[in-house]
This record gives structure tokens, sequence and C-alpha cells, in this order.
């Protein structure tokens, strides 16, 4: 990468975060309104739901604070910027510069993670004290898989709401449609339940949708609990190979479709 | 001889438009089948403007002098025929194209809106591949320029709508493009901001020979600015060519006031064979064909004690008036 693009990338990324940081309060709410896996675990706890399927209550304990953390620094809201910026007639002036909006919505979300992250930390540690037991220090490269596992599963869904988003074109509502996305999303991606305690007749083809490799991929991977790690991997970036064209395709027909309302 | 920068053949745009009727049958008929037409908004229209000039086009509300540049530097696709902007297609969005173009749409902004134009400013130069001591050199002298010197560090949020529309323009020029599309950029200012808009972009014209295509209702920024004229009615040109001869097409009568020195002097002026348009004591208005100011203002002063005189240009907000409503201006 040339210079040019690096100092590019950098200062949207800059630019962003500072941005970002003017928001802290709204981001460490938004922290904290992410804690569904919490409850999640307490419901699974208090009716011993575990035993079921053979998960000891430490290891999933430790899968629903990743499914937090997975969920924290994978959570994407472009469809909503970019309808309300189509909307307002914001994307115009974007669209006549040398750089895809998507860019920018995406370095947002860098930017935001950013800020969010020691939020989500302050949190994991309340976890810690509340729990101790749950205290665990994953190996190195464990780690590192999990962060670009979890970085991937922010790309894959970055991807599937820009495409959604790019509907903005066609219809003024696109949000609607991310909406019905959201039930698969909510149930299916391992927030509400890890995947495995699933039917049989359900895991047999959840793995060949992207709703697995969103949270419970990631959220066992970096929990310790028993996973294809290469699978995994492969599988999200298949999802990714699959949308990026996708979203091109529909980027370039639907910038066509452009009327510039609102502007 | 200049070249042509821009140059637009036969361009037509129709929009799909969906209608409701009124009331809940309207609205349940609409829910369950939608009625919608083609509505061709620019229609057949062709033109060519050179470097470096500076073109306001003149219309009534959605007669598509928007569309027209919003097609021009690429945001819509054109429906039918063809544009060439600096040798590009605009819609095509080539990076070189867009480094070479700039579209202000007055109160739409691009400036972030929590933080000082300052990094704005720094976020375009990086979007137009400028390095560090480029940019910053640009900011110091189009904000010496714009005189916004000392707003470059406050939240945009606080800015005045001035300030902000100054710092939108910086934002917008510091690639330094070679076309600028510029819809209604004084919009909501006031007089003085208006008027010192007006100055810089001469200034930038001049100083860039940057082409300037321009949209407005207030009429001093066309009279000011533009040489050339574009009157664009129901999406059709009515009218492409000098402003003045426009004018002067338009309104080919002056008025001229005088103040004899005494009512009898005004009276043998009234009985004189001049157009008199109303008498009052020793004042007296005639009109005056644009031709024959000169003879006739001879004929005045040699032949009647004056104690003053005033021309009066027809007011060019209503001439103007006339265009928006006027289907042909052939001159």
């Amino acid at each position: 990468m040339s210079n040019l693009t690096n100092q590019k990338i950098f200062t949207l990324l800059k630019v962003q975060y500072s941005n970002m940081l003017e928001y802290r309060v709204e981001i460490a709410l938004w922290a904290i309104s992410g804690i569904i896996p919490f409850f999640m675990l307490n419901i699974w706890t208090n009716n011993n739901l575990n035993e079921s399927i053979n998960i000891s209550d430490v290891m999933l304990s430790r899968y629903f604070l990743c499914a937090f953390f997975v969920r924290q620094f994978s959570v994407v809201w472009v469809v909503f910027s970019f309808e309300e910026d189509s909307l307002m007639g914001k994307v115009s002036p974007y669209l006549i510069q040398p750089l895809n909006p998507f860019l920018r919505y995406f370095a947002q979300h860098v930017a935001e993670q950013i800020t969010r992250f020691p939020f989500a930390l302050i949190i994991a540690f309340i976890f810690f004290i509340l729990n101790p037991e749950t205290i665990w220090i994953p190996n190195l490269s464990i780690l590192f898989l999990s962060i670009i596992s979890t970085f991937l599963s922010f790309l894959i869904q970055f991807l599937i709401q820009s495409i959604v988003a790019c509907l903005c074109f066609w219809t003024e509502k696109a949000s609607s449609i991310e909406r019905l996305l959201f039930i698969p999303t909510l149930f299916l991606s391992g927030l509400l339940a890890p995947i495995v305690s699933f039917p049989e007749s359900v895991k047999s083809w959840i793995y060949f949708t992207p709703f697995p490799y969103l949270i419970d991929f990631p959220a066992n991977l970096l929990s310790g609990n028993h996973t294809n790690i290469t699978g995994g991997l492969s599988m999200q970036i298949l999802w990714i190979v699959l949308l990026f064209p996708i979203f091109k395709k529909i980027w370039s027909a639907g910038t066509k479709k452009y009327t510039a309302m609102g502007s | 001889m200049l070249k042509n920068i821009i140059e637009v053949k036969n361009l037509s745009k129709s929009f799909d438009i969906s209608s409701k009727e009124p009331g809940l049958k309207g609205t349940i008929k609409h829910f369950f089948k939608r009625k919608t037409k083609s509505l061709k908004v620019i229609k057949d229209i062709s033109f060519e403007i050179k470097e470096g000039e500076i073109v306001g086009f003149l219309g009534a509300n959605g007669a598509g002098k928007t569309t027209i540049l919003k097609m021009l530097c690429g945001l819509i696709y054109p429906s039918e025929g063809s544009i060439f902007v600096s040798g590009n297609l605009p819609f095509r969005r080539k990076e070189n194209f867009l480094k070479n173009i700039t579209l202000i749409m007055g109160q739409k902004q691009q400036l972030i809106w929590d933080l000082p134009p300052i990094e704005s400013f720094y976020l375009n130069a990086s979007i137009y591949d400028l390095d560090k001591f480029e940019a910053k050199k640009r900011i110091k002298k189009l904000s010496e320029m714009l005189e916004i010197e000392d707003e470059l560090f406050i939240p945009v949020r606080k800015l005045s709508l001035g300030q902000r529309m100054k710092s939108e323009l910086l934002a917008a020029l510091i690639h330094e493009p070679k076309i600028l599309f510029l819809d209604e950029p004084t919009l909501g200012l006031d007089i003085n901001a208006q008027r010192n808009l007006r100055k810089f972009l001469e200034k930038y014209n001049k100083e860039t020979n940057a082409t300037i295509c321009l949209t407005s209702h207030y009429m001093k920024d066309i009279t000011s600015l533009c040489k050339r004229v574009i009157c664009v009615h129901n999406g059709s040109i009515s009218y492409d060519g000098k402003l003045n001869l426009l004018l002067k097409k338009l309104s080919p009568v002056k008025e001229i006031l005088i103040v004899c020195k005494s009512e009898k002097d005004a009276n043998q002026l009234e009985n004189s064979g001049f157009n008199v348009k109303n008498k009052s004591k020793n004042e007296i208005t005639i009109k005056v064909e644009n031709h024959s100011i000169t003879s006739s203002l001879k004929t005045i002063l040699n032949n009647f004690d004056i104690e003053d005189l005033f021309i009066n240009e027809p007011p060019i907000d209503e001439i103007i008036g006339k265009i928006l409503i006027k289907k042909d201006h052939n001159v």
C-alpha cells in the first residue's frame, strides 16, 4: 500500500475516532445494552439447561461472556446510517468523492469499536468479580485467531447490512428488511443459545447459513469450547467472498437508480 | 480559442413518480396497487460550456436546473443523450473525474457536525490524496480567502450558517477542482455573507480559471457572477446566451426621472412628444427606448432647464421573474 493510501485510512480512522469520542456516553450505554448474553446465561444456569448439552457451568459462562465480547465488536448499524443519509440527501456529496461512501461507514464502525473497547473490558471485569471461577487466560494463538474470527464476523455482518442498505436506492425503508434479518441473526447466531444445543435437524442445515459464524463460532473459539477452527474460519472467509461481489453488483446497479432525493 | 469543458447533447432525464389519491380509499388503493408514471423532467437539451466560464442556470422551482447539475457532476444517471465533462462520462464517476469537480448544495453539509471543520478539511485532503504539507498550505490559503481562520477549530455545530457555508466551500475546494457545480450556494445567508461568497467565487475563478455552473434564486448571484445564463423552463432550455442581451430584450425601455427647475419647464417637457409615465409639479418620468437614450438626453439637456435627472434601471428581479414564467427568449 502506498503512503498516501495509508494516510487516507489513518486519517479516516483518526477523524471518525475523534467523532466517536464525542459520543462516549452513548457508546458506554450501547455497550451496556448489549448484555443479552448475560441474561441468557442466567436463564440457562438457573434452569440447569446446560446439563442437557454436556457443557459445564464454567464453560457456559465463558461462552456467554465471549458471545458478549464478539457481539460488542461485530455489531453493525450501517443500514440505519445509510438510510438516514440517503433520505436526508447527505449521500450526494459522498458519492462525488473518490472514496466509496461505505468506507466511511466502515471506518465509523471500527472507530466505534475502539471507543467501545474499554467499556466492554469494564463489564468483563465486573463479570469476573461476580463469577471468579470463570476467569481464564486463553493462549495467545487462540486469542489471535479469535480476534481474526470476530473481525471476519464483523465483515460478514457489515457486508450483509451494506447489501440491504443499498436497497435504499429502490425503497426508502431498507431498514425494515434488516429488521427481518435480525430475527434469524438473533436466534441462529448463538446469541441466545449455543448452536450445539439446537436439535440435530436444525444443526444439519444451520451451518450452511452465515449465522453461526457471527457469534457462535468466534465465541466458542475464544472460550476454549470444542470447535472446528479451520472449518469455521474457512466458512467465514467463504461468506465474505460470496457477499462482496453481491455488494459490488448491487452498489453499481443502485447508484444508477439514485435520484439524489432530499438534495 | 478556449476549449469546451462541458458538452451536453440531446440530454433527457425521466423519473418514475408514484401518485396517490387523497383519503382512506386512496391510501388502500395505493397500498395494493401503486400507480407510477414516468415524468420527463429534462427534455432533449444541448449546450456547451467553455473552460473558465461562469454560467448561471435560471428557472422556476422544479424547472430542472438542479437535475441538470446533478447529471453534470455524475450524481444521477441520464435517461437519454450524452454528457462529457472534461472528457469524461460523469456517471462513471472515475477517480480522475471526481478529483476535478466539486458540488456544493446550499444547506447540505458534508462537514462532521460535532468536530471542528479543520478535521473535515484534513479528511477531505486525504480522500483527494493530498499530503499533509499541501493540505495545510491549501487550508491556510482558502481560509484566508474566505476569512474563516478563527473558526477552523470551533465545532461545526457552534458555527453560524454563514461560517458553516464558508467552511463547506473550503471543504469542497480543498482539492482545487477545475469545475464547480454550485446549487444555491448562498441559500439562507445574510446580505454580507452572500456578497463575501460572491467575491470569493469571482476571485477563485480568476485565480484558477475554474469553470463554474451556478443555480441561484438570488438574482444578485447571477448578475454579479455570470455573463452567460441558461434559462430552463419545464425541462427545456428557453434561452442560452449573454445575460445583458437577455435583459435588454426583456426590458427594452429605461425610465428617466427629470427634475425641472420650474413647473413650466415640466409642462413643456410633457408636451414635447416623449412617452410620459407620470408627472407631478416639476418632476416628470419618461420612458425611453434603450437605443435612443443618448439622443433623448441630448434633446432634454439642450432644450429644457433641468435641475437633476436619474436614469432608473428596471428592477432586475422583475425582469428575471419574467424569464421564469416565459417559454421563449429568443434574442
